[in-house]
């Protein structure tokens, strides 16, 4: 095997330096929820309460949208229904699990944990784990190549200065030359 | 390179390619708006709503406490409940299972010529205007089907349009039925 790239180990890190900022991009939340309609709250608490529950509950017509980015008549109905309970003084829990009772835990985008959700939860983790493992071996593995590669292999051009310093040595005895030749394809083809 | 790094090289990109092919394959088969129903073996939930042909009075599910009935919710404006209507004729006609259809925000007179044009199967109307009891029962597509047992209790679900292996299958066995009505 030909590993022609002296400094492989440092590319994966450095290709670990862009990956790892760009992954964590993705963990955080997004913000954007379009509300149809202009809903009224005494207070901006409540307000904001309402547009979190709202990003948190999915539309069930348009199956990947939530409440807020739905124009469906039923998550207007459902916007209207969580707006009415905000306002009763109902709790986040409560406006929840009134919504999960009827539609199921398929209206929360965070199913709770339980037996059949298991595997969608802890999937994300094991993934991750098992790519970090791979990573890590093949940094190693690399690393130890690296380290194992004969020494003429290590600079190319020091290869070819030496190869050119053979060839003007027209002094030198056939036998040396023709053992040089049978020896380089067999440490190619390792 | 030995065999058995070869192997793994090679066998674990594919055994991965393997599971994931038949995790897709299977939910390509899956239908996404078959929600398991949060309602099954759960009471259903009470409302009281006046009825589209005599409007001074009202149904509200506890009236057959004690009967194996079927809700249907319908609408003039849905689509589906065209298609699945001419099944529910059939199955008012050649069986005596109690028929409620739950009109869901729908206009009463529309509900009314839609049911003059293409037949009326269901024993009371009762009409959900404002669409509250709809969604007490969880009513995300109309048309659904629900059955509901002698002690009030949501036994079966179906959503979208009723077909023949759904009722053959499915809504019969429930009422001790088995053939074709």
């Amino acid at each position: 095997m030909m590993r022609s790239q002296p400094r492989q180990h440092h590319s994966i890190f450095s290709t670990l330096l862009v990956l790892v900022p760009l992954l964590l991009a993705l963990l955080l939340p997004y913000s954007a929820s379009a509300v149809i309609e202009a809903v009224q709250f005494e207070d901006p608490a409540t307000e904001q309460r309402y547009r979190d529950l709202i990003a948190e509950l999915r539309c069930l017509v348009c199956q990947n949208q939530n409440l807020a980015d739905s124009d469906a008549d039923l998550a207007k109905d459902l916007r209207e229904k969580t707006a009415e309970m905000l306002r009763d003084g109902r709790s986040d829990a409560e406006i929840l699990s009134y919504m999960q009772e009827r539609y199921g835990d398929f209206v929360l985008y965070r199913p709770p944990l339980s037996g059949s959700t298991l595997a969608l939860w802890i999937a994300p983790l094991v993934m991750l784990l098992a790519a970090l493992i791979g990573v890590l071996l093949t940094i190693k593995r690399r690393q130890a190549a690296e380290l194992l590669r004969p020494a003429h292999q290590q600079n190319d051009k020091q290869r070819v200065q030496v190869r050119n310093l053979l060839k003007t040595a027209p002094d030198l005895n056939s036998q040396s030359t023709a053992g040089l030749q049978k020896s380089d394809p067999k440490g190619d083809s390792e | 390179m030995s065999l058995s790094s070869r192997t793994l090289r090679f066998g674990i990109p594919l055994l991965v390619f393997l599971v994931i092919a038949v995790f897709l394959g299977v939910g390509l088969t899956l239908n996404p708006r078959e929600l398991p129903s949060s309602l099954i073996d759960k009471p259903a939930p009470a409302f009281k709503l006046n009825l589209l042909e005599q409007p001074d009075l009202a149904f509200t599910p506890s009236d057959l406490q004690g009967q194996r009935w079927l809700l249907n919710v319908w609408a003039s404006w849905c689509v589906g409940c065209r298609v699945e209507h001419p099944l529910l004729n059939q199955l008012a006609l050649n069986t005596d299972i109690p028929m409620v259809g739950l009109n869901y925000k729908d206009n009463p007179d529309n509900a009314r010529r839609w049911l003059a044009e293409r037949g009326n199967p269901y024993s009371k109307i009762p009409m959900d205007i404002e669409g509250d009891a709809g969604i007490d029962w969880g009513v995300y597509g109309v048309p659904e089907t629900f059955v509901i047992d002698e002690n009030g209790f949501i036994i079966f679900k179906h959503t979208g349009p009723l077909d023949v292996r759904a009722v053959e299958q499915e809504i019969l066995p429930l009422f001790s039925l088995s053939t074709t009505p």
